[in-house]
């Protein structure tokens, strides 16, 4: 038995030999395919960038686009002659850049001399059509063709945000693994936010090549191949006509506008100033102008609408006394006495309603309605009283949308700040605190922060007479036409419907006979508004601030302005806020007067 | 001196020769896989792979020497020490192991590093051989079978668990010294069925064919022959286990093998499926062999391996530029050259007087074959891409050294059989 299992193991070694044979016999000698495979390998492996999505404004108007752009990519095993000087001659540069360039590409981690490696990116249109003719003399170099954004005006830089080369940071935290070195990505703005659905996906196409570099073809029939896949398309609410009117109202002024229709919670205009030209940050001059723009000491890349806290001014009395008449603790027609001693005031008046506290800005009537609200007297401690009185103050303020994030569809978004129990247990280091210690949050002044857009969906809540929708930009991605779901929720407040009427009527009473009455009233339309100044710093001026909504039924258009630094709400931001409301209603102002008030007035 | 020359006249010349044709083939065959005309660099150069192939080829002379020198006797004595010592180390490996392409199966000494699991496979074929060749050992004792079972077990799942699949399956090819030695042929049988079930299994994508195949054989086997009851329950139960087989495949596949461990067994089914993916290795290592025709491209030539479309072209993949460069020709020599060492190391073995020299010898045989079978057939598309080296030929110190070692070490006990025979 041992003797046989000795030549069946020899068996098996010639049997696995000539197998060998075989095999290798049927795919070198009988099958000619391996050659010609051979022959075409060099299969080139090309990628396709898919086009980013295009941004549209709520009228169809394109707002941003593609432009293509073109960068040179090198094989070095394919150079075969290579005439330096004609080279440089072309592409337009100098031979201590050329040599620098191959220098820098040979030191990057990934170049390898069989792989086409990026050499000269984003070639402009105007070279690209002179160098194209050129390229076979150049073997070695090819041309790679991508896209890069274009903005049909200069409007809304900020909100849009800006596209550039991702990043070793975000290239490592990618967990998706969808991007490559040299991707490019939305870093802000709506182009980061929608990122995912802007995208699209890229596409790759394998192509043959001869021995001499020139394409023979798709591989396999371009069985292998995957079309690019273009990004969604947008479609925001933004009025494009709209913004541009409120970025030229706003040229030469910090601030905010922010105009939402009401019945939706798109977000018809988001100025931000001062801004920036967003072309400045596509294509080849991204990383100077980047560094330009974010050293300026304007802040032009701060977003304010959604970035800026400042404290609420007055305004703010219009949410007290919703919330004061949820609480119960006044009436429309409860009257307070304008009593001067314990807060100043302004104005002729003495002792007002409601609806003329309002309008009159009267803050010895609001100091008096948060004591009410906060020192009902559940318990006899003063100091317990205060502190539930606040829970109910900060839970009601809360569902406005204060104090917390409102959620819209852009990145670095501000919460503000509503102080709760916890937040004066912190702030006094545990040491015990009551009304008189916090009573200026009653004007607005004091602890609280808003950030602009949260002012107008105050606005447009009290439009809306009691709900409000999530602001947002996007009303429409892709084909399905459908923003995200979040933005179709209605969002109902604490206080009951009839008191935002209340609010409305003050509103009403403000723009007709109040602060608002100089700058604010509108002939053909009934504006609802509301003054603040909010104090500043002296020797700095106090921020402008005005919020509105129009018509009083129905209402089409909620606003919001901030301009710092400018003094009494009832000046730049009355103004601007009526601008805006009359651009958007009517298409244009009847009253180049206040508009060249605001262009030309420093507020100073 | 005169001692020397006895060896040298002792020393099997043949298996020697073949020894030296085929590194020297493999050095020029790794100086064409890195070739680059556009470089100005020889053969020489060390900082290619070939001049530094030289210098591992130079060492590999130095070890012969200290083999040749060493008294014979001296590796049957220290096997199980050896054994002992490199179990130990590739314990440690993993923690004092450097990562060299995901694995951490090196032991760095400076630049140049050593596999540990390349000796092991020599110290386990001397252990095996030792505890074989011990008084009055016989392999029908199940305690025996099981001891060495054990014995390439323990170093296989060690370099398994340094994540070194390929060489810890070289082990597996000492089942073949274990049935030279009389082990019941029934084992390797039921393994090659298992295998064959296995690949089987994942051709034909639906089971319920192959539940019917086995069904139907069954009833032939019951039907034809006049059985008994016993009989008829045995095939019923044997029967029954192949078709649980078939269905722990696809668990297999899915859950237990890893992600390019799956791909690797599925290139090998239907390479085309994805070419330039999973199956990139084994398609472009046809395209570069399949080109070749009958009798190559050439000299340093070869497109394909040159231009990096083949990976690791000058270890793993060095059979791609034989195929190449030399054609059908150049790899009938290659395959004549192996074939012809294997059986000349049974021969050699089988005219050992010792048992240990025997079993050794037969280990010697069967790791190489391994290497060959698996090497040369994943590259031409008939095995899973398992990275294992191809002898003598491959890039690489710790390989060749090893695969030196085991030959040398047989050859030196063949060179003494004849004391041997005094001894026992």
């Amino acid at each position: 038995m041992n003797e046989y299992r000795k030549e069946i193991l020899q068996g098996v070694f010639v049997l696995v030999g000539l197998v060998f044979l075989i095999k290798l016999f049927s795919i070198q000698v009988l099958d000619n395919r391996y050659a010609e495979m051979a022959e075409g390998n060099a299969i080139l492996r090309q990628v396709e960038y898919p086009f980013r999505g295009l941004i549209y404004d709520r009228n169809n108007k394109l707002i941003v686009y593609n432009t293509p752009e073109y960068d040179i990519e090198v094989i070095i095993k394919d150079i075969k002659k290579f005439d330096s000087l004609k080279f440089c001659e072309v592409f337009g540069i100098s031979r201590v850049e050329l040599r620098r360039k191959f220098k820098e590409m040979k030191a990057r981690k990934e170049y390898s001399p069989y792989k086409p490696t990026l050499f000269i990116d984003q070639l402009s249109n105007i070279d690209f059509a002179r160098v194209q003719d050129q390229m076979d003399e150049f073997s070695g170099f090819y041309i790679q063709a991508r896209t890069t954004r274009a903005y049909s005006s200069s409007a809304l830089a900020n909100a849009l945000g800006y596209v550039s080369e991702i990043n070793k940071n975000q290239l490592e935290n990618d967990k998706t693994k969808i991007y490559k070195q040299g991707d490019y990505i939305g870093q802000s703005g709506v182009e980061a936010f929608y990122e995912e659905q802007l995208r699209g996906k890229r596409g790759i196409r394998f192509k043959l090549r001869d021995v001499k570099g020139i394409e023979k073809g798709s591989f396999n029939d371009g069985k292998y191949d995957t079309l690019s896949v273009p990004g969604q398309n947008l479609v925001t609410g933004i009025d494009i006509d709209l913004q541009l009117y409120g970025e030229f109202l706003m040229q030469g002024k910090s601030g905010s506008i922010v105009a939402i229709e009401p019945s939706s919670g798109e977000v018809m205009a988001l100025v931000s100033g001062p801004s920036y030209d967003p072309t400045l940050l596509t294509g080849k001059n991204y990383s100077t102008n980047f560094k330009l723009i974010n050293s300026d000491s304007l802040k032009p890349l701060f977003n304010r609408p959604l970035m800026a806290q400042y404290r609420p001014g007055s305004i703010f009395k219009i949410a007290q006394a919703m919330t004061a008449l949820q609480e119960k603790v006044i009436t429309p027609d409860t009257r307070i006495r304008c009593d001067r001693s314990i807060i100043s005031c302004h104005g002729a008046h003495s002792n007002e309603d409601l609806r003329g506290a309002i309008a009159n800005s009267c803050n010895p009537y609001f100091r008096d309605v948060l004591r009410r609200m906060l020192n009902k007297g559940v318990v006899n401690d003063p100091y317990e009283d205060t502190r539930i009185g606040l829970e109910e103050w900060n839970s009601h303020l809360t569902s406005f949308g204060f104090g917390r994030r409102l959620g819209i569809d852009l990145p670095n978004e501000k919460g503000g700040l509503m102080p709760s129990p916890a937040y004066y247990d912190r702030a006094y280091n545990n040491r015990p605190w009551k009304f008189s210690n916090i009573y200026s949050i009653a004007i607005g002044e004091g602890e609280n922060l808003v950030v602009p857009i949260q002012m107008a969906n105050f606005a447009a809540t009290i439009a809306n007479r009691g709900y409000f929708y999530t602001p947002h930009l996007v009303k429409s991605i892709g084909d399905d036409g459908n923003p995200l779901p979040q933005y179709v929720q209605r969002h109902y407040t604490s206080i009951d419907s009839s008191y935002f009427v209340v609010a409305a009527d003050a509103m009403q009473q403000v723009v007709a006979e109040g602060t608002g009455q100089y700058r604010a009233k509108l002939a053909d339309v009934i504006v609802c508004g509301k003054t603040g100044t909010v104090e500043n710093a002296p020797p700095l001026f106090d921020h402008s601030v005005f919020i509105a909504f129009a018509p009083r039924d129905n209402p089409r258009i909620a606003i919001s302005v901030y301009v710092e630094d400018a003094g009494q709400g009832a000046r730049a931001a009355a103004s601007i806020a009526s601008l805006m409301i009359e651009k958007y209603l009517f298409g244009q102002t009847k009253r180049p007067h206040i508009e060249q008030y605001v262009l030309n007035n420093k507020f100073e | 001196m005169r001692r020397e020359d006895d060896i040298a006249d002792k020393l099997d010349w043949v298996a020697v020769l073949l020894y030296i044709v085929m590194v020297g083939m493999g050095w020029l065959n790794i100086y064409a896989a890195v070739y680059d005309e556009s470089v100005n660099q020889t053969i020489w150069d060390l900082s290619l792979n070939s001049g530094r192939q030289l210098i591992f080829i130079a060492a590999s002379f130095i070890i012969i020497l200290i083999i040749v020198i060493i008294d014979v006797r001296f590796y049957e004595t220290f096997a199980y020490l050896f054994f002992g010592v490199i179990l130990l180390v590739l314990i440690l490996v993993p923690f004092i192991g450097k990562e060299v392409g995901g694995n951490k199966a090196w032991l760095g000494v400076g630049s140049f590093g050593v596999q540990p699991s390349e000796f092991a496979k020599f110290i386990t074929a001397m252990a095996v051989a030792r505890f074989i060749g011990s008084v009055g050992f016989r392999m029908d004792y199940l305690r025996n079978q099981f001891i060495l079972f054990v014995m390439i077990g323990i170093p296989m799942a060690l370099i398994l668990l340094q994540k070194d699949t390929g060489t810890a399956l070289v082990f597996t090819s000492f089942v073949l010294v274990f049935y030279r030695e009389g082990l019941s042929p029934f084992i390797l049988v039921v393994g090659i069925i298992a295998v064959v079930i296995f690949i089987l299994t994942l051709l034909i994508p639906n089971q319920l064919y192959l539940h019917g195949a086995i069904a139907v054989v069954l009833i032939v086997l019951i039907v034809s022959g006049k059985r008994k009851l016993s009989g008829i329950v045995l095939l019923t139960v044997g029967a029954l286990l192949i078709s649980g087989v078939i269905e722990s495949v696809d668990y297999v596949i899915t859950d237990v093998l890893k992600p390019h461990q799956q791909n690797r067994i599925k290139a090998l089914i239907n390479p085309d499926a994805d070419p330039l993916g999973y199956g990139w290795n084994v398609t472009q290592s046809k395209i570069a062999i399949g080109s070749g025709g009958l009798v190559g491209k050439g000299f340093l030539e070869g497109t394909q391996t040159k231009f990096d479309f083949v990976p690791e072209q000058s270890t793993d993949f060095i059979f791609c530029t034989i195929g190449e460069e030399h054609g059908w020709i150049g790899s009938l020599i290659v395959i004549a050259i192996f074939v012809a060492l294997l059986l000349r190391v049974i021969f050699i073995a089988e005219r050992q007087k010792s048992r240990f020299a025997r079993a050794y010898g037969y280990s010697v045989a069967s790791i190489f074959f391994f290497h060959f079978a698996v090497n040369i057939g994943m590259t031409i598309g008939l095995f899973p891409v398992i990275g294992i080296p191809l002898p003598f030929f491959s890039y690489g110190g710790s390989s060749l050294w090893g695969f030196t070692i085991l030959l040398f070490v047989l050859l030196k006990q063949d060179a003494h059989r004849s004391q041997m025979l005094q001894r026992v």
